[in-house]
């Protein structure tokens, strides 16, 4: 593995998204509207919003950095450009820390504008801080990223990778324990949510915005940490220097 | 830079989705020349080709490129590979791109404006690959595979579709670089490129039907055209 060639593809993907300012305004923009939707939506109960906001804004950069993860990874594959990487002294490894590198990063800013808009203008209260949820944003982005690469493995259109997002990224979201408390669900349901990384991942945001910075948040950083090291494990199994 | 190392496929065999695309195939090139690979589509060029880089999965057999086994991780850095569909990022411009090649190789970027004037794209580096003609996009692909400096070059129908002008500077310069003691393998479904390569392997059905220096092979065959040294051996080989 080689910083050099790391920071080479991050730069690369970044300019990517440079070169397409649309999807970087809607990276930033669709949050902050739906957080302010969200807001509105729940304008008589404010404490609905104090409670699905916090761990919502801390959940978007999952869902956006696996979107577009797995449609840029996808690109890379079917473009030639991989086959040809495969040719060129980078490691799998530079690859991937490349991708996270500059998907982390994005997500970083993403989350920042997203949590000013909602710790600022819409008075959205933390008890813990502000900075350790947009941390975990940014974790959970990564993680995003890791299963996004993953799944890209699995689709052979961009049509597929998209309609992966509701198939990867829905059924987790519901399950958290954001929309119903697991301690509520159906006891398969609630076995079912415990092996799903966005569980973990949505219960440390609870406990940062809760100020409890306790063993079971612990716990749950590693979970989240751990899960994408496997996703990133296996995606780098799924890029193969040979192919068939 | 030794001259005699090129490529030695022996006994190569390649199944692609469950056909077998190479039977077997034996050959030899030469180090320090152009080697033409010529063949109809179908043929299994590319696929050679591919196993000779190491991104092909094979089935039997063995390469040896520059006296390494191919794949091998060493050989990255000696062996460029430019596909036959430009396998650049459409969404970046042409000095994005080689900047980026350039970095993964560690070459320095001085060596971008080389590499662009020999493809005859120093005038238009700020352009967005995507918005370019398809023989422009194929040179931005064969400018990042001329920024290394490789010992051999594998170029995959690299001059297609391009203006005749261009290619002939083109081919001049692959012969400039076996000069300086390269081994360049070009692969053409054109038989009128054939005559502009030192060695000649030609391949139909995933086998090797004749190889040699194109006077060569107009002696054995006593036809003129390279076309009609290419049917001659077909009808030879059927009778």
């Amino acid at each position: 593995m080689s910083p050099r060639v790391a920071a080479a593809v991050a730069l690369r993907v970044l300019t990517q998204l440079r070169r397409d300012p649309r999807t970087v305004a809607l990276l930033i923009a669709v949050p902050s509207v739906l957080i302010i939707l969200l807001h509105e939506l729940f304008a008589g109960r404010e404490q609905v919003f104090q409670h699905v906001g916090g761990p919502l804004l801390g959940l978007f950069p999952f869902v956006s950095m696996f979107v577009v993860t797995s449609v840029t990874m996808l690109r890379e594959r079917t473009s030639g450009t991989l086959e040809r990487l495969m040719t060129l002294p980078l490691a799998k490894l530079d690859l991937l820390v490349g991708y996270a590198i500059a998907f982390g990063s994005m997500a970083a800013v993403q989350a920042s504008v997203v949590s000013a808009i909602a710790f600022t203008w819409l008075d959205l209260h933390t008890d813990g801080p502000v900075w350790a949820v947009v941390a975990l944003a940014i974790g959970n982005a990564v993680l995003g990223m890791a299963l996004g690469l993953l799944a890209s493995a699995f689709a052979s259109t961009e049509f597929q990778a998209v309609q992966f997002m509701p198939a990867i990224v829905l059924p987790q979201m519901l399950l958290c324990g954001l929309f119903v408390a697991r301690d509520e669900m159906a006891d398969w349901l609630r076995v079912l949510s415990a092996a799903l990384p966005l569980t973990y991942a949505y219960d440390a945001l609870a406990h940062a915005i809760a100020n409890q910075f306790d063993a079971r948040f612990s716990v749950d950083v590693c979970v989240v940490l751990g899960a994408t090291l496997l996703a990133l494990l296996l995606g780098a199994l799924t890029l193969r220097r040979r192919t068939a | 830079m030794p001259s005699h190392a090129g490529i030695v496929v022996e006994k190569l065999e390649v199944v692609r989705n469950g056909v077998a695309v190479l039977h077997g195939l034996s050959l030899e090139v030469a180090g320090g020349r152009v080697t033409g690979l010529l063949g109809p589509n179908g043929s299994g060029k590319s696929t050679l080709m591919r196993s000779i880089v190491g991104v092909q999965r094979v089935r039997g057999g063995s390469i040896t490129v520059l006296g390494t086994r191919a794949g091998s991780p060493e050989l990255r850095r000696r062996v460029a590979y430019v596909t036959q569909a430009p396998s650049v990022y459409g969404d970046l411009t042409i000095r994005e791109n080689l900047r980026f090649f350039a970095r993964v190789l560690s070459v320095p970027a001085a060596r971008i404006a080389l590499a662009l004037e020999t493809v005859d794209l120093l005038g238009s580096a700020d352009k967005v690959v995507n918005r370019l003609s398809g023989g422009q996009r194929a040179r931005v692909s064969l400018a990042s595979a001329l920024l290394g400096d490789p010992e051999l070059l594998v170029l995959d129908e690299p001059t297609v579709g391009l203006d005749p002008l261009l290619r002939r500077e083109l081919w001049s310069t692959f012969h400039t670089l076996a000069e300086e003691g390269r081994t360049v393998l070009v692969s053409s479904h054109v038989m009128d490129e054939a005559d502009r390569c030192d060695e000649l392997l030609l391949l139909r059905e995933g086998r090797l039907l004749a190889a040699g220096r194109p006077d060569e092979l107009r002696q054995r065959t006593g036809a003129r055209d390279l076309e009609d040294v290419f049917l001659s051996l077909i009808e030879a080989e059927q009778r």
